[in-house]
C-alpha cells in the first residue's frame, strides 16, 4: 500500500510562489517589446524571445525543485497567491496562482519544450521577412500559456486560454497572404470559439453556485470540499448534478481547444502555419491545454464518484476521447501530408490522454500529455527539417530516400516515431501508452474503451510506419535533391530525442515516481511493481500490438516507393474505404452543409435588416435633418434677416430723422436748452410744491 | 405781493426779455447782449435775496453778486473776442448762416 | 415795493426790452447801457451800495463799451437785408414765454415761505474787504486767475489770424 501525503494547507508561499508571476509575465512583456521593433531587427527579436522563455524556463525549473524538495520531505506543496481583482457588492473577484506538482510538471515541460523549438525556429524562419512578428507571437503565445498553468483562478485561466487562442490564430495564420492560411486561421479561431462558449458557461454556472472563481483558497476555493459539497447537492436535470453538468461544459471548451470529436475539423487545417508554429502550439502545448484544464478541474469532474466508481462527467471524457483516438487514427491512414498525418496524429493521442484521465485520474493522463509533447515536437521538427531540405515539399509521395540524404533527421525521427507507437521498453511512448491502456482494462463502466484504443494504437503504428517508410525508404521521387538542415535545428532535434527515450522511466510500474508526485504519494523502487494482476500481460499484448502495426505497414509499403501517380496500396486493397478516410470521414463536408449554411443563411438575413432596415432608419433621419436644414436657411434668410434688414433701415431713418436735429446753428441749439431747462425747473417746482 | 416777490418778477421778465433776444436775433452781438441781460437779472435776484433772507450781515449774496459781474466782464471779453474772430473769417455775424455743423 | 423802486424796475425793463427789439445794432448797445444803469440803481435802492457801483463801474464802463467796440469793428451798424430776427423767431418767443411763466409761478408760488421786509443792512465796504480776504479768499484768488486767463484768452482768439495772414 502506498502512503498518501496530503496537500499541505495554504501557508504563508515561499518566495518562489511569490514571484511565479513572473513566468508568464517576462515572455509577455518580451513580446511587447519586439512588438515595437522593426522588422530589420532580428537578431533582437530573436534573442529577446530566447533570452525571455531562459528566463521563464530557470524560474519554472526553481519552482518544480521547490515543489521536488517539499515531496521529498514528505510534504505535499500546493501554495497559492490570491489578490482580488474586482468587487462586484459583496462577491469578490479574485484572480491568483497556483505552485502545485501538477503545475510544476507542466510549467517545466513547456518552458522547456517552447525554448528548444525557439531555438529551431531561428534556423527554420530566417529566410521569412516577418522574422520580428513570427518570434513576438511566439513570446506571447509562451506567456498565454504559462499562464493558464499557474493560474488559481478559472476566470484568469480563462482570459490566457483566450489569449492563447488568439495567438494560436495569429501563428496559424502568419503567412496571411495564402488564402488557406487565413481561412485556416479563421476556421481555428471559431471552431475552438464554440467550444469556449460552453466553458463560459461552466464558469458562470461555477461561480453562481459557490460564489468563488479560484481553485484553491484554504478551503473556500471552488475544488475545495465545501464548495463541491454545495455543487453535489444541486441536480441539474438529466440525472446529472451541477458539479457533473458544469464539468461537462467545461470538458466542451477542452474539446474544442483540444481537437475532440466533432471540434477536431481545425487541427489538421491548423497545418497551414509554419512547422515550428506546429510543433509548439499544435503538438505540446496549446492543445494539451485542453488536457490540463480537465486535470486541474479533475475534483469538480470526479465529485461525487463512489469508492472505485466514476461519475457522468468522466464517463463523458472517456467515451469521447477513445472515439476520437480510433477516428483520427483512421484518417490518418490515408493522408499524403507529411504533417497532415501528425495532426491527425495529435488529434488520436489527445483522444488517448483524454480517455486516460477519464479513467485513470490525473497522473495517468498527464503523463502521457508530458511524453507526447516530447515525442510529438520531436516529430514535427523532424518534419520541419525534412521540408526544409525537400526546399519546401510536403507531399510525403514525392520524398524518399531520406535516411541516407538526412541522416540525423532520420534518426531523430525514427526515435520519435518509435515512442509514438510506444515501442517497448526503452521508448517514453510505451510506458504512458501503457498507464492508459492498464486504467482501460481496469474500467468499471465497459471494456469497449479498451479495445477501441488498442485498435488505435495498431493503427498508430502502422500509419507512422507508412509514413517514415515513404519519406526516408526507397529512393527519391522529388525534384531537385534534398540536404540536411543546420546544426541550428538539428540539435533540438537531438535533446528531444533523448528524452523521447528517457522520460518514459519516470512512469514505469516499477518506479511509479510520476504518479507519486502528482497525487502527493509516497513512490519508491521496487520491482514488485511489475506484479501487480493482468500487467506484464498486459505489456505483452500491447507490444504485440505494436509489432503487428509496424509488421503491416512494412509489408505494404516496404522499399516500394510507388510513384505519386499510382494509387496507394492500402487504396488498391479497398478503395471506397480509403477515398472515405481521405476525405477525413466527410466531418468538413458535414458541417458545410449544417452549420455554415445555416450560419451564411443568417448573414444574409443580418446583412438585408442591416442595410434595409437600419439603413432606412439612418437615411431617413438623414432626410429629417436635411429637411430641417432647409426649413432653416428659409428662415435664417427671410425671416431673420428680413427683420434685421428691416430693423436696421428703419435704423438709418430714425438717424436720418434725428440728425435734422442738428441744425448746425447756435440758436437751435440755445432753443432746445432753454426748453429743457423749462421742463426740468417745472417738474422740480412741482414735486418740490407737493 | 411783498417786495422779495416783486423783485423776483422783475428779474424774471429781465431774464425772459434777455433769453428771447438771444433766441431770436440774428446778429452775434445781440445775443451776447441778451446774455448780458440775463447775467444781470440772476443779480438782481442775488442782491433781492440778500437784502430781504435771513443773515445778510454774512455777505453771502453781495459776494456773490460782484464775483458774477466780475466773471460777467471776462465773459463778455472772450465772446466779442470771439465773435470779432468769427467776422473775419466769414464775413458776417449772421447766425442764421453759419451752419456748417449741420449734422 | 415803494414807488422809486416801480420807475426804476420799469425803466430797467424798458432799456431791456429797447434793447432787444430796436434795429440798428448800436442803439442796442445804447439801450442796454440803460438797462445797466438801472439795474445800478435799483442794487442803490436795495442797500447795496458795493454791488451798484461795481455795476456802474464794471458793466457800464467796460462790458457796454467793450460791446459798442465789437459792434463797430463787425460793421454790426449796417442794417441787415433779410430782417433782424431769424425765420423761426416764435418758437424762441414761446419758449422765452415759458422761461417767465415757470420762474414767474415759482416766484409766486413760494410767496408765503420767502422772508418779509426786513431792516436794511449797514455793510461798510470794510466788512466787504474783511470778508473778501478771510472768507472769500478763494473765490477771489480762483477770480483773479479767471481773469488773467480771459484776458490771455480774449487776445490769443482776436490775436491769431492776424499772424496767420502775415
Amino acid at each position: 500500500m502506498q502512503e498518501t501525503i496530503s496537500f499541505t494547507p495554504q501557508l504563508a508561499a515561499s518566495p518562489i510562489a511569490e514571484i511565479l508571476w513572473l513566468i508568464p509575465a517576462v515572455p509577455m512583456v518580451a513580446a511587447g517589446i519586439a512588438a515595437l521593433l522593426m522588422q530589420a531587427k532580428r537578431k533582437t527579436s530573436a534573442t529577446l524571445a530566447i533570452g525571455s522563455i531562459s528566463v521563464s524556463l530557470l524560474l519554472s525549473l526553481m519552482a518544480f525543485a521547490h515543489v521536488l524538495a517539499g515531496w521529498l520531505h514528505g510534504q505535499a506543496v500546493r501554495e497559492t497567491v490570491s489578490f482580488t481583482w474586482i468587487q462586484v457588492g459583496s462577491a469578490n473577484i479574485d484572480l491568483g496562482w497556483v505552485l502545485d506538482p501538477l503545475s510544476a510538471v507542466m510549467l517545466a515541460m513547456v518552458s522547456f519544450v517552447g525554448l528548444l523549438i525557439f531555438i529551431y525556429s531561428v534556423g527554420y524562419i530566417k529566410h521569412d521577412e516577418s522574422f520580428t512578428r513570427f518570434f513576438c507571437f511566439m513570446s506571447l503565445f509562451a506567456g498565454a500559456m504559462l499562464g493558464v498553468v499557474i493560474s488559481n483562478s478559472i476566470l484568469l485561466l480563462f482570459m490566457c486560454w483566450e489569449l492563447v487562442g488568439l495567438t494560436s490564430y495569429l501563428l496559424i495564420g502568419f503567412w496571411y497572404q495564402r488564402p488557406a492560411a487565413a481561412a485556416a486561421a479563421k476556421k481555428a479561431f471559431l471552431t475552438t470559439r464554440i467550444g469556449d462558449v460552453f466553458f463560459l458557461l461552466g464558469m458562470v454556472w461555477l461561480f453562481a453556485q459557490t460564489g468563488t472563481l479560484v481553485f484553491y483558497q484554504s478551503g473556500g476555493g471552488a475544488l475545495e470540499p465545501a464548495a463541491l459539497a454545495v455543487l453535489l447537492s444541486q441536480h441539474a436535470g438529466l440525472g446529472l448534478t451541477a458539479a457533473g453538468a458544469i464539468g461537462l461544459l467545461i470538458f466542451a471548451g477542452a474539446a474544442g481547444k483540444s481537437g475532440q470529436f466533432p471540434l477536431h475539423v481545425w487541427l489538421p487545417d491548423a497545418m497551414e502555419g509554419p512547422t515550428p508554429v506546429s510543433a509548439l502550439i499544435h503538438a505540446a502545448t496549446m492543445v494539451a491545454a485542453g488536457v490540463y484544464l480537465i486535470a486541474r478541474v479533475y475534483p469538480l469532474m470526479a465529485a461525487g464518484a463512489l469508492a472505485g466508481g466514476t461519475t457522468t462527467a468522466l464517463t463523458v471524457v472517456t467515451w469521447v476521447g477513445a472515439f476520437t483516438a480510433v477516428f483520427a487514427a483512421l484518417i490518418a491512414v490515408a493522408q499524403n501530408d507529411i504533417k497532415r498525418i501528425l495532426a491527425y496524429s495529435t488529434v488520436s493521442q489527445l483522444g488517448y490522454m483524454m480517455a486516460g484521465l477519464g479513467m485513470g485520474g490525473v497522473a495517468v493522463g498527464m503523463f502521457h500529455l508530458i511524453t507526447h509533447a516530447f515525442f510529438k515536437a520531436l516529430l514535427f521538427l523532424g518534419a520541419g527539417s525534412v521540408i526544409h531540405g525537400c526546399q519546401g515539399e510536403q507531399d510525403v509521395r514525392r520524398m524518399g530516400g531520406l535516411k541516407s540524404d538526412m541522416p540525423l533527421t532520420f534518426l531523430t525521427y525514427a526515435i520519435g516515431m518509435l515512442a509514438l507507437c510506444g515501442f517497448p521498453l526503452i521508448f517514453s511512448g510505451f510506458w504512458s501508452k501503457d498507464g492508459i491502456l492498464e486504467a482501460a482494462q481496469h474500467w468499471s463502466v465497459a471494456k469497449t474503451p479498451f479495445y477501441m484504443l488498442v485498435f488505435g494504437a495498431l493503427l498508430t503504428a502502422f500509419y507512422m510506419t507508412r509514413q517514415v517508410v515513404y519519406v526516408f525508404g526507397g529512393h527519391w521521387r522529388g525534384g531537385k535533391p534534398a540536404h540536411e538542415s543546420p546544426a541550428v535545428m538539428l540539435v533540438p532535434l537531438g535533446i528531444l530525442a533523448f528524452f523521447a527515450m528517457v522520460l518514459g522511466f519516470i512512469g514505469t510500474p516499477a518506479w511509479p515516481w510520476f504518479s507519486a508526485f502528482i497525487d502527493g504519494r509516497v513512490a519508491g523502487f521496487a520491482w514488485r511493481g511489475f506484479m501487480e494482476s493482468g500487467l506484464l500481460m498486459l505489456m505483452g499484448a500491447s507490444t504485440l500490438v505494436v509489432f503487428l502495426g509496424l509488421g503491416l505497414g512494412w509489408k505494404l509499403y516496404g522499399d516500394r516507393s510507388p510513384k505519386p501517380s499510382e494509387p496507394d496500396a492500402l487504396e488498391r486493397m479497398i478503395p471506397p474505404v480509403w477515398a472515405a478516410l481521405r476525405d477525413k470521414l466527410y466531418v468538413d463536408e458535414l458541417y458545410g452543409v449544417t452549420v455554415i449554411a445555416f450560419y451564411g443563411w443568417w448573414a444574409r438575413v443580418a446583412d438585408w435588416l442591416d442595410r434595409q432596415v437600419w439603413g432606412g432608419v439612418v437615411a431617413g433621419v438623414a432626410w429629417g435633418f436635411g429637411l430641417g436644414a432647409q426649413l432653416n436657411r428659409f428662415l435664417d434668410t427671410n425671416v431673420v434677416d428680413g427683420v434685421f434688414d428691416k430693423g436696421c433701415d428703419e435704423l438709418s431713418v430714425g438717424g436720418g430723422l434725428l440728425a435734422r436735429m442738428q441744425t448746425g446753428r447756435v440758436q437751435t441749439y440755445l432753443r432746445i436748452l432753454a426748453l429743457a431747462v423749462v421742463v426740468l425747473a417745472a417738474i422740480l417746482f412741482w414735486s418740490s410744491r407737493a | 405781493m411783498t417786495p422779495l416777490t416783486s423783485y423776483l418778477l422783475v428779474a424774471a421778465l429781465l431774464f425772459s426779455i434777455g433769453l428771447a433776444g438771444a433766441l431770436t436775433r440774428r446778429n452775434a452781438i445781440l445775443v451776447l447782449i441778451g446774455i448780458e441781460l440775463m447775467l444781470n437779472a440772476a443779480n438782481l435776484n442775488l442782491i433781492a435775496f440778500w437784502r430781504y433772507g435771513p443773515h445778510p450781515e454774512l455777505l453771502t449774496g453781495m459776494m456773490f453778486a460782484i464775483f458774477s459781474i466780475a466773471v460777467a466782464a471776462a465773459e463778455a471779453a472772450v465772446g466779442l473776442g470771439l465773435v470779432i474772430q468769427i467776422h473775419r473769417h466769414a464775413k458776417t455775424t449772421d447766425l442764421d448762416q453759419m451752419n456748417r455743423m449741420k449734422g | 415795493m415803494s414807488f422809486v423802486s416801480y420807475i426804476l424796475a420799469a425803466l430797467t425793463v424798458a432799456g431791456g426790452l429797447a434793447a432787444m427789439l430796436l434795429k440798428n445794432t448800436v442803439h442796442c448797445a445804447l439801450a442796454l447801457t440803460v438797462a445797466f444803469a438801472g439795474l445800478a440803481l435799483l442794487f442803490l435802492n436795495l442797500d447795496a451800495q458795493f454791488a451798484g457801483f461795481a455795476q456802474i463801474l464794471v458793466y457800464i464802463g467796460a462790458v457796454a463799451i467793450l460791446v459798442v467796440f465789437a459792434i463797430l469793428l463787425t460793421r454790426g451798424s449796417e442794417t441787415p437785408r433779410d430782417g433782424v430776427f431769424s425765420k423761426s423767431w416764435p418758437l424762441g418767443l414761446v419758449i422765452a414765454a415759458g422761461v417767465f411763466a415757470v420762474l414767474g409761478w415759482a416766484a409766486i408760488g413760494s410767496a408765503r415761505v420767502l422772508p418779509h421786509e426786513t431792516a436794511a443792512p449797514t455793510v461798510t465796504v470794510l466788512q466787504i474787504g474783511n470778508a473778501l480776504v478771510s472768507r472769500y479768499v478763494l473765490p477771489l484768488e480762483i477770480v483773479a486767475v479767471l481773469l488773467t486767463a480771459a484776458m490771455i484768452g480774449a487776445v490769443i482768439v482776436a490775436m491769431h489770424e492776424k499772424e496767420g495772414q502775415k
